[in-house]
């Protein structure tokens, strides 16, 4: 009886400390498979230092892809990953200061009390002159083209005033004449990531194509030949002989330790992203031009004559009067329209003279209306309706000095049809290079040392939506307010992703890894990271 | 959990997940050692449990069956997709009191007082699954005045009222979205009332063979004007959906039919068979609706789509001495959770069950019960596909991985009878 009882009781212990246990633990697979991720190094330009809300700040570093892959490398033998130090950062506001001047500005927040993207108050406390001279694992840098990465002196101090010098790349650069390739490569890396490319076509295609006047059109060096990027403007689109070398040349130096594997990323198609599909090409709604009566003037004072005119010459549809039934397309100016300055001038000369009827003529010469295939930059919804400051007293009195509306708007508001398709032509003249060259590479090894994440692709999905793992769907749809917060990618600035959006895209190239190095890595479930900052009050 | 604990020993009445859905199967020492089995079982006052029919044939004038469970539940949760880790610990403490009365022959008086529902399951404060819950508490005392009526010799029947009384208390955060930081809501309500029934017959075809059949009927637990409480941050704060209120849910338990038949081929042994079979699809859904600031109440549908689903339990009974029975039991726990539905608040599947035990019969009135209770789940992957996340009009997200559950509950209890 005694025993019976001790067996019982040792038995009830024994259960109650059971502890229910699995198969395999939660890592038990993890594996670096061919890779080793004992020093990573990410290579690009905004996109990989973690840039959102038009800035780096200290918050969004924290969720830059390289970090979320660096975390998940941690756990199969990924050494210690260092980004460069945005301690200066202290109230998380992003921006920079040069000499005590901010040079640019806070991140943006949605202010729920103006129900708007405004950038955070207050004043940026990065300031570039305080030189870090070290080397990271990080080495995106914001603003950076493909050529860039191997320009001395692209993080000397003394060139940011002129435009020579990149302030992001000067905070940390190792000396006033060290390259970002250079950097890079005194970490050994044994794995890298290299993004870059975007920006070789994305500040044309942000500008609208114009040079940084705005007006003038920037030049597209697929067309003119040049070879020499020192010559080219900050807007010009980058040869694409040009990038295939500069990017043959990257390759090869961070495979010149024959261990090394890495992972190469495709250029997005920028013209996917929100800040060129937000605003309509038809943005004015008869309310929004004041009624039919407001119309009616319109028409009679401005369109008619346009239509008249450019009818006259052979183009019915250049310009067409407003409606009042329906949205209406923006009044612009396209570069590559047929000039009808002196058409216009002509015309007008009877009613106005000829001194203001040539003012008209220079200021409408080259204006045609908005079609489908334009697109309209993000920027332009707060310039468009505002006064233009170029029309003449005589437009002023005539009612034909509204943007977009009495008034074309500027080259830089809108990428054409024309522009857009200079956009495309390169972007996929540098994928085709990223994939040749991955694929010589590993043809040559007999195995893969640069596998390619087809970010194109990706970011492509985002115009129609993405379904993750975990069946969240998102899109790039983000200025529908808050109610709908938890579906946005973006951030505010439209070009950059949102945390959430770069946990995506660490999980595509997770995928890439995965597949092409037989690793196994857990991905991040993006529905855990933030992805607009919406503050109460700003 | 220490929280939990101290409050278990005060109102005796918490309960830890365990067994199909949120039925608790621990009513009573004697039985439970056999499996759980007794609606053809006529051993003590607990028959007023499982067959009120039984009364009739129970050989004192007086019983009494008083007992305590000590539930030790475990949950493990990992997902390798994501390298995430949580567990849960929690104890219950289920009770019951039988008391039976032979007024004539053929009448018997009884009373049941037992916790055959509820929930407790506590997981880390913000852990992956936060969303769907933090921690949520459900607790149902049944009270049943019973009574019981022999005709003839070979058939009895009984029954009586259940009167319910129950309270709820469930936390969860807002969203998994970050902007709302850990948001979170509590809504609680106390002293819920409901009704239902219980009958039962039994039919004692010969000497070595008993026949048992018992209905316990569906009850309602309807919360009405519980308090729902935000814990928000500045941004959820800007949202009228957000803010304190009363809420209405309703919590089905389920109505149980249960048929078995019990063998005693000779003094020493007895063995009992009983078949349960719960109507558990009533849990379509848990339904929540907010009463607050919103300029309308705020709903939250939350799909449960719960199966009926069967027990099979198999129990025997030696008595070695006067002084010391033992017994020894199996069932078989179907889940009612459907793949697709499986939410951390109740984190089970089928489960195979063992139990044990034995009575010291102190002298020829009192006895002293042991139990002990094993639940094996074998691991499982599985998800809950229809969250819906309040800042997304996307749409249903899900939120699973691999669960490994165990449940050890030791009782104890006196029998009392003359």
């Amino acid at each position: 009886m005694k025993n019976k009882f001790i067996l019982l009781s040792a038995l009830a212990i024994g259960f109650a400390s059971c502890e229910p246990e699995f198969d395999k633990e939660v890592n038990a697979d993890y594996t670096a498979g061919e890779a080793d991720f004992s020093s990573y190094v990410a290579i690009g330009n905004s996109l990989t230092a973690g840039y959102m809300d038009g800035t780096v700040s200290k918050g969004s570093q924290m969720n830059s892809y390289p970090n979320l892959l660096a975390q998940q490398f941690a756990l199969v033998g990924g050494g210690a990953f260092e980004q460069p130090s945005y301690a200066d950062d202290v109230n998380n506001l992003g921006g920079l200061m040069l000499g005590g001047n901010p040079i640019s500005t806070t991140r943006l927040v949605i202010d729920a009390s103006q129900g708007r993207p405004e950038n955070i108050a207050g004043v940026p406390t990065i300031e570039v002159s305080q030189l870090q001279q070290k080397a990271y694992n990080n080495m995106g840098v914001p603003g950076a083209k493909s050529f860039h990465l191997i320009a001395p002196g692209y993080g000397n101090l003394a060139g940011v005033a002129i435009g020579a010098a990149n302030p992001y790349f000067v905070r940390h650069a190792t000396s006033s004449s060290a390259m970002v390739l250079g950097d890079a490569m005194t970490k050994a890396p044994t794995f890298f990531t290299n993004w870059i490319g975007s920006n070789d076509v994305l500040s044309y295609a942000t500008n609208g194509g114009a040079t940084s006047d705005g007006n003038t059109a920037a030049a597209d060096h697929n067309s003119t030949g040049n070879l020499n990027p020192a010559t080219y403007g900050g807007n010009d689109i980058t040869n694409s002989n040009v990038f295939t070398s500069v990017y043959s040349q990257i390759i090869n130096t961070l495979t010149s330790n024959p261990n090394t594997k890495g992972v190469v990323c495709t250029i997005p198609s920028v013209t996917s992203i929100p800040y060129f599909t937000t605003v309509p090409f038809a943005p004015l709604s008869p309310t929004a031009l004041g009624g039919s009566a407001n119309i009616n003037a319109l028409n009679a004072a401005l369109y008619n004559n346009l239509d008249a005119i450019f009818t006259a010459f052979g183009e019915p549809n250049r310009v067409n009067p407003l409606t009042a039934t329906g949205a209406n397309p923006l009044l612009i100016t396209d570069v590559d329209a047929a000039d009808r300055t002196a058409q216009i001038t002509g015309a007008l000369t009877p009613t106005y003279g000829p001194v203001i009827a040539a003012e008209f003529g220079a200021a409408f010469g080259k204006c045609r209306q908005t079609t489908s295939s334009d697109l309209v930059v993000l920027p332009a919804s707060s310039v468009i309706g505002t006064n233009n400051a170029n029309a003449t007293a005589a437009m002023v009195a005539a009612g034909a000095n509204k943007n977009g509306v009495s008034y074309p708007m500027a080259n830089k508001w809108v990428l054409t049809a024309n522009e857009k398709a200079k956009v495309a032509a390169a972007t996929s003249a540098y994928n085709a290079a990223i994939v040749s060259i991955a694929n010589a590479k590993n043809t040559a090894a007999g195995f893969t040392v640069v596998a390619v994440a087809d970010m194109n692709a990706v970011m492509n999905q985002l115009i129609t939506g993405i379904r993750t793992e975990s069946g969240s769907f998102y899109t790039a749809n983000y200025f529908s307010g808050s109610a709908t917060e938890g579906g946005v990618l973006f951030s505010l600035d439209g070009v950059h992703p949102n945390a959430r959006g770069y946990s995506i895209i660490a999980n595509e190239i997770i995928k890439v890894i995965n597949r092409e190095f037989k690793a196994n890595l857990p991905i991040h479930n993006s529905a855990y990271f933030p992805g607009i900052n919406i503050v109460p009050t700003n | 959990m220490r929280k939990i604990f101290s409050l278990s020993l005060m109102t005796l009445a918490s309960f830890s997940m365990f067994a199909g859905g949120y039925r608790v199967s621990v009513q009573g020492q004697k039985q439970l050692a056999m499996g759980h089995t007794g609606v053809a079982v006529v051993n003590s006052a607990e028959v007023a449990f499982f067959n009120p029919a039984g009364m009739s044939f129970l050989d004192k004038k007086f019983n009494l069956s008083v007992g305590g469970n000590a539930l030790f539940a475990k949950s493990r949760f990992q997902n390798s997709q994501y390298n995430w880790q949580a567990s849960t610990d929690n104890l219950g403490t289920p009770f019951s009191l039988y008391a039976t009365y032979k007024i004539a022959d053929w009448v018997s008086a009884g009373l049941a007082v037992y916790t055959p529902y509820g929930s407790s399951v506590e997981w880390d404060k913000n852990w992956q699954g936060a969303h769907l819950v933090n921690n949520i508490e459900l607790q149902a005392i049944f009270i049943q005045p019973t009574v019981s009526f022999k005709i003839e010799d070979k058939f009895s029947i009984g029954g009586g009222p259940i009167f319910a009384m129950g309270s709820v208390n469930f936390n969860r955060n807002i969203t998994p979205n970050p902007l709302l930081e850990n948001s979170n809501v509590t809504l609680d309500a106390k002293g819920i009332n409901a009704t239902g029934y219980n009958v039962g017959f039994m039919f004692k075809p010969m000497e070595e063979i008993t026949l048992g059949v018992d209905y316990r009927s569906e009850i309602i637990m309807e919360a009405r004007g519980g308090s729902a409480k935000y814990e928000r941050n500045a941004i959820a704060n800007l949202n009228p959906a957000f803010t304190d209120g009363t809420f209405d849910a309703d919590l089905p338990l389920p109505a149980e039919i249960t048929a078995g038949i019990s063998y005693k081929p000779c003094d020493k042994w007895l063995f009992a068979f009983d078949y349960n079979y719960t109507k558990w699809s009533v849990y379509e859904a848990l339904n929540i609706t907010i009463h607050n600031d919103n300029a309308t109440p705020v709903v939250s549908n939350n799909l449960r789509n719960y199966k009926n689903s069967s027990t099979y339990r198999l129990g025997a009974q030696y008595k070695a001495t006067d002084k010391f029975t033992v017994r020894a039991g199996y069932y078989f726990d179907e889940s009612p959770v459907q793949d697709g539905y499986f939410a951390p608040e109740t984190p089970r599947n089928d489960s195979n069950v063992y139990t044990g035990g034995f009575t010291y019969q102190v002298s020829e009135k009192l006895g002293i019960d042991f139990s002990f209770l094993y639940l094996h789940f074998d691991q499982t992957d599985n998800s809950y596909d229809y969250y819906d996340d309040p800042l997304t009009t996307t749409g249903y997200t899900s939120f699973g991985g691999t669960y490994k559950s165990t449940v050890f509950s030791p009782g104890i209890g006196i029998t009392y009878g003359f």
